[in-house]
């Protein structure tokens, strides 16, 4: 295991990661971007993980140690086809009043209770005019209520011409920032949206020949990783290129970010993740990015990788063809 | 996932296939012009037209036990034979092959260059061999159609798509070999492969055409004007690509990625590391009865329909080919083949549909060794025109 420590003063707390035990899986994950989905219950003691591991999905809740104490498998709603639909993502979706696990696959979409007993919305994507393997770049917005199945199709925005990879959403941070979503798709183009009655295409941030798998949001600054590496932050309301990060040797599979110490995590299938530290100069004013921390995870194509608490002193990773998900956190 | 994988995946395995056979057909003394032969017979059923027709058609991939029984007739093409496990070794070689090259490809795109480096070699196994300039007879109108046929289907399939695309190719590819974690000797020797089974992804060398060696954190100001520089230290030993691998018909494909490694005095064997609990997960498919099995007969009955197998018109000797050292060692890999690695053969008789039932016997049934000499198809003869222009 190689862990990396860049110069510069730091808060040494987090400066050391170990990795600590991991959480067996019934299924290894598959090669897909974003496969880890985690959802913090600092209440309750528990940590919640989503992984995809093809025409399943698996949920499983962990104490602080790591000890696993329940799982789930899901499953994509059938159909016709000539094997069982796979799932593209699972994810969880923290609202206001409620949280939702959201299954997506070729067919649908699947929303359940956040603990995945019970479904209580499925939309069907038709195929229409995209041929089969392709999706229209669509983005499907749902009227959420605080209780109860009855979730309704509010909008279609179109913005993306290829498939969309990822969304990224923050709370409205007032005058400030008024975008508060982000959408990326297989081309690189970003879109940054402002949420409201109707949804509003603020700016499109062009990509350059390269798909952006993952996409964050944080205080009005976009950041978004890369198939060649590279983690850019732009500003959300012009689009404005801020950082470039040569940051990875291989494709980004994903990014997460600690929102209230300004953590970004990216991870690759280089087999690396890495930390970073976001700031706004105080003289300029301009986003800044300092290196924390990079570790290696050996021979591992990674593929999902999450903080695992508010002050992104904790993380977890998946990779393709493991059957766990590996646990570091700060020493 | 996307629906323009199964050429790559067909055409690499069947690379991976000629390049083992070549050394078993060596290391065993068959005679060159025999081994010759085998070869030539089986890429000459690759690379017919209507073979390719169908193969080129957009389509999801069928599973692991599906594609192997096209593999099994594309081996019995000829006048070899393979007893099962024989096959399964085969099979088993040539998934973990492709695989590690899929993995490794520094860029999604790169898989066409794996591609262009099995193709190149297959040439190579035709070209070198003087009996078979003599038996090209071929109608040029034919020839030229056909050649043009397989390289209009390939850059008509692959020469536009975007790296978005190619990501979702290389993301198809992996999930059909999910879960695999066969052993190989010569992987484990060269470090290629821990003994866990999975395979060593080196952090150091060439970054991928395109990428920047990692290590640079830029920051610019509203104008665009770079403010400050930082370095970081990354983890891995980079360097920047010397090189772009070339996509063109003759080139240097600068990956090594999909040549042969395979020698005379580097044999093949793997080992079945059956206890692994990494292969748990995927039984379900293989043992579980198949409801899918309609779907995979359809898409079996048209491929395979696809491919004329030539036998001789002369009485041409057979020969058995095994992928062991020797007898005993088959006979006690077949015994001991660990259940859920094992590909049984589709049972077409849980089928319900008899029509596509009994087209499929019949086209099963040709596969069957018999002294009937079918009509020799001179198809076979454009092969070397045909690959003239590769």
């Amino acid at each position: 295991m190689v862990a990396v420590d860049s110069q510069g003063p730091q808060d040494s707390a987090v400066r050391m990661f170990r990795r600590e035990r991991s959480i067996p899986l019934r299924g290894s994950a598959a090669a897909l971007c974003n496969n880890l989905s985690v959802l913090q219950l600092p209440s309750r003691n528990l940590t919640h993980f989503g992984v995809v591991h093809g025409p399943s999905a698996q949920l499983v809740s962990a104490a602080p140690e790591g000890v696993p104490l329940a799982q789930r498998q899901l499953h994509a709603k059938e159909g016709a086809g000539v094997s069982p639909p796979l799932i593209t993502q699972v994810h969880w979706c923290v609202l206001p009043f409620r949280v939702l696990l959201v299954l997506t696959s070729h067919r649908g979409i699947q929303m359940y209770e956040s603990d995945g007993s019970v479904m209580v919305y499925w939309h069907a994507l038709d195929s229409g005019d995209a041929s089969p393997g392709t999706w229209s770049g669509r983005i499907l917005v749902f009227d959420i209520p605080a209780k109860g199945p009855n979730i309704v199709l509010s909008e279609e925005l179109a913005g993306h011409q290829t498939p969309v990879t990822d969304i990224a959403t923050e709370p409205a941070q007032g005058q400030d920032c008024v975008a508060d979503m982000v959408t990326a798709d297989d081309s690189g183009l970003l879109c940054v949206w402002r949420s409201g009655p109707e949804f509003k295409l603020l700016t499109r941030i062009p990509g350059f020949g390269v798909p952006c798998p993952s996409v964050q949001l944080w205080h009005g600054t976009v950041a978004a990783g890369y198939g060649d590496g590279q983690v850019r932050l732009y500003e959300a309301g012009t689009g404005t290129l801020h950082v470039q990060i040569s940051a990875h040797a291989r494709a980004i599979c994903a990014l997460d970010l600690a929102p209230e110490v300004g953590k970004l995590l990216s991870a690759a299938e280089d087999t690396f993740v890495h930390i970073w530290k976001l700031s706004r100069s105080p003289e300029s004013g301009y986003t800044e990015v300092e290196h924390c921390h990079g570790e290696c995870v050996p021979d591992t194509q990674v593929c999902g990788a999450r903080f695992c608490d508010p002050s992104g002193s904790s993380f977890a990773v998946t990779g393709y063809d493991l059957a766990e998900i590996l646990r570091f956190s700060s020493v | 996932m996307s629906v323009r994988t199964l050429p790559l995946l067909f055409l690499n395995l069947g690379g991976e296939m000629l390049y083992i056979l070549d050394q078993r057909l060596r290391a065993q003394n068959i005679p060159g012009d025999k081994a010759r032969k085998v070869l030539h017979d089986i890429i000459s059923t690759m690379f017919n037209r209507k073979f390719m027709e169908e193969l080129f058609k957009p389509q999801e991939l069928y599973s692991k036990k599906a594609l192997r029984t096209v593999y099994d007739r594309l081996a019995h093409a000829s006048i070899m034979r393979l007893n099962q496990a024989s096959m399964d070794k085969l099979y088993d070689l040539m998934t973990m092959a492709f695989k590690h090259q899929v993995l490794l490809c520094p860029r999604p795109k790169d898989v066409l260059l794996v591609t262009f480096n099995h193709l190149d070699a297959i040439k190579g196994f035709i070209q070198d061999s003087p009996a078979i300039l003599h038996q090209v007879e071929e109608i040029f109108r034919q020839l030229t159609e056909v050649k043009c046929f397989f390289l209009l289907c390939l850059w008509q399939t692959y020469g536009g798509l975007s790296a978005g695309e190619f990501q979702l190719i290389r993301q198809t590819l992996l999930t059909f070999f999910q879960d695999l974690h066969i052993r190989v000797s010569l992987f484990l020797k060269d470090k290629v492969q821990n003994s866990n089974g999975r395979f060593v992804l080196p952090v150091s060398g060439p970054v991928p055409w395109g990428t920047e060696v990692p290590g640079l954190i830029r920051m610019f100001d509203s104008k665009g004007k770079e403010v400050k520089k930082v370095e970081f230290k990354h983890g891995g030993n980079y360097v920047t690509a010397p090189k772009e691998g070339s996509f063109e018909l003759y080139g240097d494909r600068v990956l090594k990625l999909g040549t042969n490694m395979y020698s005379m005095n580097r044999p093949v064997e793997t080992h079945m590391s059956g206890a692994s609990k990494n292969l748990a997960p995927r039984t379900q498919e293989n043992i579980a009865p198949n409801p899918l099995a309609k779907e995979e007969l359809n898409f079996l009955a048209r491929l395979m329909g696809g491919m004329e197998i030539k036998k001789p018109s002369g009485p041409e000797p057979g020969f058995r080919l095994n992928l062991f050292t020797t007898d005993e060692e088959e006979e006690q890999a077949a015994l001991t083949r660990p259940e859920e690695l094992s590909y049984e053969v589709i049972n077409i008789q849980a089928t319900q549909d008899q029509q596509r039932n009994e087209e499929l016997a019949r086209i099963m049934g040709e596969l069957e060794v018999t002294d009937q000499p079918r009509q020799s198809a001179s198809k076979g003869d454009d092969l070397l025109a045909m690959m003239d222009g590769l």
